[in-house]
């Protein structure tokens, strides 16, 4: 195996030992989904039905919510490049001799393992709560929700590149992600959103993530599944430069 | 004869401040170089663009034979490092850390194991291979550390502060383990440290460095010599009527009268407190006590740069650093 291959394994290997041996991080990380489908999905599966949804609404927001464990599990662990230069282990990547390329490649294939792992457990939730999810095909929607948790996973390690410390976490999270979770058409059809609410959510990428994940576990969506898939691998490319780019600037 | 680190004129700024000025250093193959300095003085600095993890300002230098510019992966395949704070995956076990080290340097599987083993052993954990680092001590952390700088058999070792936040017998063992390598390896280590006394058993040449300049570098005895021998002090009721029998004679460079005590400088001090006996006995002086004083690097240190290296009580900087680990275990 080639040398930067090597080191690009044992830094997933690093990512995934991390995540497995953190059992109340994954916990964490499933109650928020789980508080949504069980609180606010079966709480409304009666009373809410829009256009633009077929089914429940408990069902209807299945999708939404595994983008929302994506969404949030990927920024959270790519923005842990933060944690690693806290604790120094940064600096012992830093001087090995492996391309930063190599190392931004191992920490989004490691963490993107473990959002896809989590975004699974959410599924197997959803199931239990008794939501009945039509499959399209597992390897597609397997791949999809790679393709969006490493291009999340890349915008948190291009944001933790030019972040001191994770005070900043906060404003990302109040200002990006709770806003882009808001926008997507997670939890209503857009279109009953007014027209400004809309053509915001164009600019939001998470709206092409719920959208492909919905016709990948429900098998409808209201945008052909070829342009939301086309749009996410368009914007996983932009957040990999953007990504490459800031790691490789980092002074530590 | 080739030099293990080659610096000219090496600089580095952060906007106005100069962290390291002009510095132009050459440490010797298999030599121990010591960098002394009061904190603040630019040693880690100097050391992180020596491991290419800063870019200076201006100036080069080379590693083992490597530009730093030019060669940084030549660099990085040569030298290991032991960073001033702490520098391992607490939640990886010392086996993983020392796995995920050896793999980043194109270690092969079979080699690999052969020698985790083999430092492991070295450090003397073996028995804790697998447990997860968080559990660690500070001493058995900075021991593992060692042992995954040696991992990848570099040719020039950094230590930073290696044995800061010790007990007093590990230190003794992380200096003992530091001779060792240069004896039986041949490795060329450069470190820092603020244990004086250590720095002088221990280094072939110490530069002592303020401001991000170089104000002295020699050995540890050139350097104690430079100050102009020791210091006889010798309490007595006629301070005065032996300071004038003493003044003229050879080999007593200075005297003054300090707190009733007269004292000499002078060169060779245990042969001079017999002389200075004499002396007084001819001249009916009683003396009651001499006590003789030979310069240490501390004294060196002072001399040059006007200050005591470190007071014992932690600075702001070490302070950090603990509540940083604090909130780590809270996490
Ligand atoms: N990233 C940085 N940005 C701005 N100033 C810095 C930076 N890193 C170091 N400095 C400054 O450069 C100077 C030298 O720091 P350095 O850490 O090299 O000192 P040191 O000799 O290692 O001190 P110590 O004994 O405390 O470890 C200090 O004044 C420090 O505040
Ligand atoms: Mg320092």
């Amino acid at each position: 195996m080639s040398h930067e291959l090597l080191a690009i394994y044992f830094l997933w290997k690093r990512e995934m030992i991390r995540f497995l041996r953190s059992k109340s991080r994954i916990i964490g990380s499933l109650a928020m989904p789980f508080f949504f489908l069980a609180i606010l999905g079966t709480g409304l599966s009666g009373a809410m039905k829009l256009p633009g949804m077929n089914g429940n609404y408990l069902e209807f927001i299945t999708p939404g919510i595994l983008g929302m464990v994506l969404l949030f599990g990927s920024m959270f662990l790519g923005i842990s490049v933060i944690i690693d230069r806290q604790f120094g282990f940064l600096k012992e990547t830093l001087i090995a001799p492996v391309k930063r390329t190599t190392l931004v490649i191992g920490k989004t294939l490691g963490n993107s393992t473990a959002a896809v792992i989590q975004g699974i457990l959410m599924l197997l939730l959803s199931v239990f709560l008794g939501v009945t999810i039509q499959l399209q095909d597992i390897l597609f929607t397997i791949l999809l929700m790679f393709l969006i948790s490493s291009a999340f996973v890349c915008l948190g390690i291009a944001i933790a590149s030019k972040l001191e410390d994770m005070h900043g976490f906060q404003l990302i999270m109040n200002f990006l992600m709770m806003p882009m979770f808001f926008l997507s058409g997670a939890l209503f059809p857009l279109t009953s959103a007014p027209q400004i609410i809309q053509t915001i959510a164009y600019f939001d990428p998470m709206l092409y993530a719920v959208e492909a994940l919905r016709f990948s576990l429900l098998g409808y969506s209201s945008m052909p599944i070829l342009i939301s898939v086309s749009i996410l691998i368009a914007f996983f490319i932009a957040t990999t430069f953007l990504a490459a780019y800031f790691f490789n600037r980092i002074e530590s | 004869m080739a030099y293990a680190i080659e610096t000219d004129n090496l600089t580095k700024k952060f906007s106005d401040l100069t962290a390291v000025d002009n510095v132009s250093l050459k440490v010797n193959e298999g030599e121990i170089f010591g960098l002394l300095g009061p904190n603040g003085a630019g040693k880690t600095t100097l050391i992180s663009m020596l491991v290419t993890l800063k870019k200076p300002t201006s100036g080069t230098a080379k590693v083992n034979g490597f530009d730093i510019h030019k060669n940084p992966d030549g660099v990085r395949k040569s030298i290991g490092i032991i960073f001033q704070d702490p520098s391992l995956d607490e939640e990886l076990t010392a086996f993983e850390n020392l796995e995920l080290h050896a793999a980043m340097y194109g270690i092969s599987k079979a080699e690999r194991e052969k020698r985790i083993i083999e430092v492991i052993e070295t450090v003397e954990l073996k028995d804790r291979l697998n447990t997860v680092v968080k559990t660690f001590s500070g001493g058995m952390r900075r021991r593992l550390e060692i042992a995954r700088a040696l991992l990848h058999y570099p040719k020039v070792l950094f230590l930073d502060e290696p044995t800061i936040g010790l007990d007093p017998q590990t230190r003794k063992h992380v200096w003992d383990y530091i001779k060792k390598l240069k004896e039986e390896h041949g490795i060329t280590i450069l470190l820092t440290t603020h244990y004086m006394d250590e720095a002088d058993s221990l280094c072939d040449r110490i530069a002592i460095i303020d401001q991000g300049k170089v104000i002295v570098l020699d050995s540890g005895k050139a350097l104690k010599d430079s100050l102009g021998g020791d210091t006889l002090k010798i309490e007595t009721n006629q301070a005065e009527k032996l300071q004038n029998a003493l003044k003229g004679m050879k080999g007593v460079k200075d005297t003054k009268i300090l707190e009733g005590r007269l004292q000499l400088r002078v060169e060779f001090g245990e042969k001079k407190i017999l002389e200075v006996v004499e002396a007084a006995k001819k001249n009916n002086i009683e003396i009651l006590s001499v006590g003789l004083h030979k310069p240490t690097i501390d004294d060196v240190f002072l001399h040059y740069t006007g200050k005591t290296i470190r007071e014992e009580t932690l600075s702001g900087k070490d302070q950090m650093r603990m509540r940083r680990k604090a909130w780590g275990h809270k996490r």
